[in-house]
């Protein structure tokens, strides 16, 4: 789950991570109130929205006056950002931070995020800081150092000031680096965070070594044990029928095309995908039931998958496992029933109690194009929707 | 012959009680599984589908010489569940449980490093050796027993490789889901060794997906080490970088773990790579009569 930097501030602070004051805008008149309370020279009005690249692309100003601040504000609130992490279509700022400015001297990167050949938390960190990470790996993989983390013993302090001196942190700040870095573990662990990166961490006029931006994603897996975070959820930030799927654990993405598809089994699902393509189709989405779906989520599968006005044909492939093909075949009735199915239909059905499932579908009233494989499947929704 | 499981494993079920873990032991049991028992805390003394249940693992090993659990509970509760096991030094620990934290996940590989258990999952179908031993969530009756080995990522596409295989009359030694959580257990690595050692394994098929890139690694130990033809399969090929699909572990992060490059590093270490999901048997069975053991592998 991804949150809002303002609020990846907030976490940090309650932990003692050193971050600039700042305050949350919904409006120009809080955003410019924000700026009164916080009572400094200079101000940085910046979008809130779950995406990099936003100083690019004009979400990011620095105000000298309250005027500013207004002016900013303004220009910022309700405009649509497009980053490389939007998409062409972009996204809209519904939020500000109000942040006090400061005197950067230099700019660094620290990140925590899980490696998986090793199975562990790794630090990294640069001291190329503001650029993107990958393009540091890429360019100048000599500038970033890593620590792996035992999770016996967490993340030592010597790593830590290993880590500050490799990246140059000036000798008289390691300690406060060290600090910082060691409550960003605190964090990262305490609330499964899935990826902890400040960039730029910066080191300030004043002798601070602080988070100038915080971008903290956390394990959806977890989030049952963190109702603290699931608060700081942004529905708006969202695909809607993304949202409506997670109510129901369907696993749910929206894509461009045509094909609504709904498989049991994320492998299979994106086989399902990569199938439709290779026959010159185009998937609408992807979607995995799981495992422990009931009828009653399946038949919210197939809605979710209609609210899409783009899709002009539906492709059911189920190969059961501890998915029972009954349960399926019993949730597409349903649903073709309460919503009415408009577009056509291919299910292909395989695995426990397929001949169940197959029986149900037969007896039903609804148009069903049955396909023996799923090279058969796809060939066969391919040709229904292009007709 | 075949690999982690066979007609003499001893198996008991953690979670019996749940009603997944019910329906699955009762066809595990129907398939011949030698299901020796369950635990569910508080449900010691019971008895269901003729298993009898018990409080602990401990307890459960000491009563029935278990050298195998296959776990069921919620995810929440299953890390505990797996290092439970690995403290009552069962051998082999098949995690069916999906969306584990990841951190959990961390804390367990790294609790098994010095135990002698072996972990396969967690969010894995299981394994199954044909006509001996089916531990985990798969459809039994799609398996015949042959000569080629499956190991895959994903519990559904396994189930396709099979039955593509079955279909074609090329039996299997055992399939192995290894799962698609970033963090697992035994890896493709440990699973194509073991297919490797196996006499009676003569060709595997290797099933991967986006994300990470245990693939590639897998691809180059295949090059050095594997005296036997793999052919493989990448999930995924379609899918948008930066979204996470379904698997915890399919994501395509900062340009990496992509399924084009994944294909490249396999078929530069001689692993063909299946075009489509639908064409695994039929690649297979190319390569193993351009190698000229097609006869010795078809079983039916």
């Amino acid at each position: 789950m991804n949150i809002h930097e303002y609020q990846g501030k907030e976490i940090l602070r309650n932990y003692g991570v050193a971050v600039p004051n700042g305050k949350v805008a919904f409006s120009v008149e809080e955003a410019v109130e924000a700026a009164k309370e916080l009572g400094t020279d200079v101000c940085v009005v910046k979008a809130q929205i779950h995406a990099g690249g936003r100083g690019k692309a004009g979400g990011v100003k620095v105000a000298k006056n309250i005027d500013e601040v207004r002016t900013y504000a303004e220009e910022i609130l309700g405009k649509t950002l497009v980053t490389h992490q939007t998409g062409p279509e972009g996204k809209e700022v519904k939020r500000l931070l109000i942040e006090e400015g400061c005197d950067i001297q230099k700019e660094y990167y620290i990140g925590l995020v899980l490696d998986r050949a090793t199975s562990q938390v790794v630090l990294m960190a640069s001291e190329e800081g503001g650029t993107e990470i990958e393009e540091v790996a890429e360019a100048t993989p000599e500038k970033i150092f890593k620590e792996y983390i035992d999770p016996v013993t967490g993340l030592m302090p010597y790593q830590a000031r290993r880590v500050a001196f490799n990246i140059n942190i000036p000798a008289k700040l390691v300690n406060k680096a060290v600090k910082f870095m060691m409550g960003l573990y605190t964090v990262f662990i305490e609330k499964d965070a899935a990826i902890a990166e400040i960039n730029p961490l910066v080191v300030t006029g004043d002798g601070d070594v602080m988070a100038l931006d915080a971008k903290i994603n956390f394990d959806s897996n977890a989030l049952y044990r963190h109702k603290d975070i699931m608060e700081y959820r942004d529905l708006e930030e969202e695909d809607p029928k993304e949202i409506e799927a997670s109510k129901y654990d369907l696993s749910y993405i929206s894509l461009d095309g045509n094909i609504g598809c709904m498989v049991n089994g994320a492998g299979l699902a994106m086989a399902t995908m990569d199938i439709i393509k290779h026959y010159g189709g185009d998937p609408a989405n992807f979607l995995d039931v799981g495992g422990g779906a009931t009828a009653e989520k399946v038949t919210e599968a197939f809605k979710i998958i209609l609210s899409d006005k783009n899709v002009k044909g539906i492709f059911v492939n189920i190969f059961g496992g501890i998915m029972k093909c009954d349960i399926i075949a019993s949730g597409v009735v349903e649903a073709a029933k309460q919503v009415g199915l408009s577009v056509p239909l291919v299910v292909r059905l395989e695995g426990t109690n397929v001949d169940l499932g197959k029986k149900i579908l037969n007896e039903s009233d609804i148009k069903i194009v049955s396909a023996e494989s799923m090279a058969d499947g796809a060939q066969k929704i391919v040709e229904l929707v292009s007709k | 012959m075949s690999v982690f499981v066979n007609k003499d494993t001893k198996v008991i079920v953690q979670g019996i009680t749940g009603s997944t873990a019910l329906f699955h032991t009762k066809q595990m049991l129907e398939y011949g599984t030698k299901i020796v028992g369950g635990v569910t805390p508080g449900k010691g003394g019971t008895e269901v589908e003729g298993v009898p249940v018990f409080n602990t693992v401990e307890e459960a090993v000491k009563a029935t010489g278990a050298n195998a659990s296959v776990i069921y509970v919620p995810a929440p509760f299953a890390a505990d569940a797996i290092i439970e096991a690995a403290d009552a030094e069962i051998d082999l620990v098949i995690c069916i449980t999906e969306h584990i934290p990841v951190l959990d996940m961390v804390k367990v590989k790294r609790y098994l490093q010095d135990k002698k258990t072996r972990l396969i999952g967690p969010n894995c179908p299981g394994v199954i050796s044909p006509d001996e031993c089916k531990i985990g969530i798969m459809p039994g009756y799609i398996h015949t027993k042959g000569h080629v080995g499956v190991v895959s990522r994903s519990g559904t596409l396994t189930y396709e490789a099979v039955h593509q295989l079955s279909q074609a009359g090329i039996g299997q030694t055992s399939a192995v889901g290894i799962g698609g959580d970033p963090v697992n257990g035994t890896d493709f690595i440990d699973v194509l060794k073991a297919f490797n050692e196996d006499p009676e394994t003569k060709a595997v098929i290797m099933i991967g997906e986006i994300g990470g890139t245990a693939e590639e690694e897998a691809a180059e130990w295949v090059k050095a080490n594997m005296t036997k033809p793999v052919v493989g399969f990448i999930g995924g090929r379609t899918a948008p970088p930066g979204k996470r699909m379904g698997h915890a572990g399919a994501i395509i992060s900062g340009g990496k773990g992509t399924a084009d490059e994944k294909i490249r590093v396999m078929n530069e270490c001689g692993i063909k790579v299946a075009e489509t999901p639908s064409v695994m048997g039929e690649t297979l069975i190319e390569v193993i009569k351009e190698k000229g053991i097609y006869e010795e592998c078809k079983t039916h």
